[in-house]
């Protein structure tokens, strides 16, 4: 019997597999989804830069995808990606990150990111918990929650870290999770496709950190859940905010078509030249 | 690697010789145009916004990017990023935006990015008199980021070397693929003057990606950017040459470590500017930099007029220090002044390396030193 090659492995830096994450982690799932959807548009992979922060979402693309890589520090990466897609506007320039980069400590940068609509995919692995620093408190950890930090329960309300970002102005806002793997990887191809701010917040599992203060100690625990409480957009709008409490809302949030900045900036170097030449 | 193009040449070409009426924040921006600054990504603060402002206007006319930032963190993460991407590229900003800035500059020596940052320094700690000139940042230029590091640090005493001393920041920067900050300060940042645009002929630039003769310790690698098809890793993790991380072996990050500290410190003395007057014979020297270097050359001109044997050290670069030079003056004069608005940070480094009585003329509250303070410090008497 012949081995034959996966025809995905060409994005991948093979030699260093397996991944770091723990058993049932959804971090290999959402690197699947993403070689699959750059696959599917046949997008290069020297098209591509991938900038990324720090936790285990962030080892997600580091160094595991075969492309040119910016791992950055804790909550900048969508900053350090707004220098980098200023300068090559051509690349498909990626932000894989997590809840503690990209809600939390950077959250700021993510909002005026939006707010600017630079031409970058952003990737939220939405995991509920800091999980490589051992199970504290995130800035999307459910109300009352037990967390290392929130020994008796979290006293603080979760962000809607997508619905902040669809009204602070990208192009493109979506959730899905990691049980949704088909609409996950059209999710993603349409952000790749999009012009602008794109940003999709992928709800993924940590059966280690979060799920054993949830009474969800493996993988498939996770994906019953996400089957079991997801609500389409359409469904949410028949809900009330109590209807869907603890419910995750999947589906396409917000599309709009604002001008790209980095194509902005051109445009108004192109109107200054042509001033200054004919002055 | 961004390509000049006709249009640039042209705006650059057309204000070689010029002459202009500016403030040194003016000329800093001007200077790094003409050094090949691509993009500036920056947040507004006194006394450095004016350094922003110009950017904006003019980053257009050479094809470049001005971003203005949520903070001072974006803003250096940017720079870094769009560096990586090809532009040379900085940021400006003072004490509070500096503070905001350690952790990214240290991402910057860690990664090997080049990137100048311009400290127009101010009254400090916290927001302190915010209006007001000061030197307060000398170590915080040096030791602001956390771990082993060296730094490059350079700062300008008037308008003009504003202008021609970034383009050394730039030029060092991208030979040594180290973050250099351009220690200025609110008084020369904010101070009027006379700058003589160079003719471009006459500005050499280090062109980055190949080897450099000078390193002779051979501890500079030919710098990688973004877009070529290459899956560059670049890490702020502890790596290996190769760029892939590896955090736990204790020989990959002393190799790592050592080699980024090395390739500053055994390259020193490539590094090191000053200027020096009437020390030939010098009994006490007046040892000074920036905004504050320029009464203390009065008092030193004042003190050689009454006979003193008064010498004048201005350091150019402020990091690495010049330790070899200061040793020798340690060795020749019975006595060495500091002037400085701080409470005496360049005098600490001072002794450590000479043995004679370092005097500390320390003023603060955002007010410069008199030519009278200065002289009556080197003859003993009260101004």
């Amino acid at each position: 019997m012949t081995v034959k090659e996966n025809p995905l492995d060409k994005y991948l830096r093979k030699e260093i597999l397996p991944t770091t994450h723990c058993a049932g982690c959804g971090g290999g799932l959402v690197l699947n989804a993403f070689v699959r959807a750059i696959d599917d548009l046949k997008i290069p992979r020297e098209a591509i830069i991938a900038v990324t922060g720090i936790g285990c979402s962030s080892w997600i693309p580091s160094p595991y995808l075969k492309v040119d890589t910016l791992h950055t520090t804790h909550g900048r990466p969508v900053a350090f990606a707004t220098g980098v897609k200023v300068i090559q506007p051509e690349k498909k320039v990626v932000v894989i990150a997590g809840d503690g980069d990209l809600a939390g400590i950077g959250g700021n940068h993510l909002i005026h990111a939006a707010r600017r609509n630079i031409g970058l995919s952003v990737f939220l692995v939405n995991n509920y918990i800091y999980g490589m620093t051992g199970g504290q408190v995130s800035a999307t950890t459910p109300f009352g929650v037990i967390t290392t930090t929130t020994p008796y329960t979290n006293p603080d309300h979760p962000l809607d870290i997508a619905g902040l970002v669809a009204v602070a102005g990208a192009n493109y806002v979506a959730r899905w999770t990691t049980f949704h793997m088909a609409p996950l990887i059209n999710a993603m191809k349409h952000a790749l496709q999009k012009n602008g701010c794109s940003f999709v917040e992928i709800v993924s599992q940590c059966p280690v950190s979060y799920g054993r203060r949830v009474e969800m100690r493996d993988g498939l625990a996770f994906m019953k859940h996400f089957k079991d409480n997801a609500v389409t957009v359409k469904q949410a709008m028949e809900r009330s905010e109590e209807e869907l409490e603890g419910k995750i809302v999947v589906g396409k949030l917000m599309e709009r078509d604002r001008p790209e900045y980095s194509e902005t900036l051109r445009r108004i170097n192109e109107a200054r030249n042509a001033e200054a030449s004919s002055a | 690697m961004i390509e000049e193009t006709e249009k640039t040449r042209r705006y650059l070409d057309g204000l070689s010789g010029k002459v202009r009426f500016f403030l040194g924040d003016e000329a800093a921006a001007y200077g790094a145009l003409f050094a090949g600054c691509r993009f500036f990504g920056g947040y507004p603060i006194t006394p450095a916004s004016e350094v922003a402002e110009t950017m904006a206007r003019e980053l257009p006319s050479v094809d470049g990017f001005f971003v203005q930032f949520e903070d001072e963190i974006g803003s250096i993460a940017a720079v870094i990023g769009a560096s990586r991407a090809g532009a040379k590229s900085m940021t400006a900003t003072s004490g509070p935006g500096f503070s905001l800035m350690q952790e990214n500059i240290g991402y910057a020596v860690m990664t090997e990015t080049p990137c100048v940052i311009v400290n127009v320094q101010r009254s400090g700690p916290s927001t302190g008199q915010a209006t007001k000139p000061a030197q307060g940042d000398l170590y915080q230029a040096r030791w602001g980021t956390h771990g082993d590091h060296e730094m490059i640090a350079l700062s300008p005493n008037s308008v003009q070397e504003c202008f021609d001393l970034i383009i050394d920041c730039f030029n060092l920067s991208e030979r040594y693929r180290h973050p250099v900050i351009f220690l200025m300060d609110g008084e020369i940042g904010h101070l009027r003057e006379k700058l003589v645009y160079p003719g471009r002929e006459t500005v050499s630039l280090f062109q980055r990606g190949g080897a450099d003769p000078a390193d002779k310790p051979g501890l500079v690698r030919p710098m990688q950017e973004f877009g070529f098809g290459e899956s560059i890793h670049i890490t702020g993790s502890t790596h290996k040459e190769n760029g892939m991380r590896d955090v736990t072996s204790r020989d990959v990050h002393e190799d790592l470590i050592t080699r980024l500290y090395d390739k500053v410190d055994k390259n020193r003395e490539n590094i090191v500017r000053f200027e020096e007057r009437y020390m030939e014979d010098a009994e006490v020297a007046v040892v000074c930099y920036g905004a504050t270097s320029r009464p203390a050359l009065g008092a030193v001109k004042r003190a050689r007029e009454e006979g003193i044997k008064a010498g004048y050290f201005r350091l150019i670069t402020i990091w690495p220090f010049c330790e070899r030079r200061m040793k020798e003056i340690g060795r020749q004069v019975k006595r060495i002044l500091v002037p400085e608005m701080n409470l005496g940070q360049l005098a600490r480094e001072i002794e450590r390396f000479v043995g004679v009585p370092v005097h500390r003329v320390t003023k603060i509250g955002g007010v410069s030193h008199t030519v009278d303070e200065i002289y009556g410090a080197l003859t003993g008497e009260a101004p």
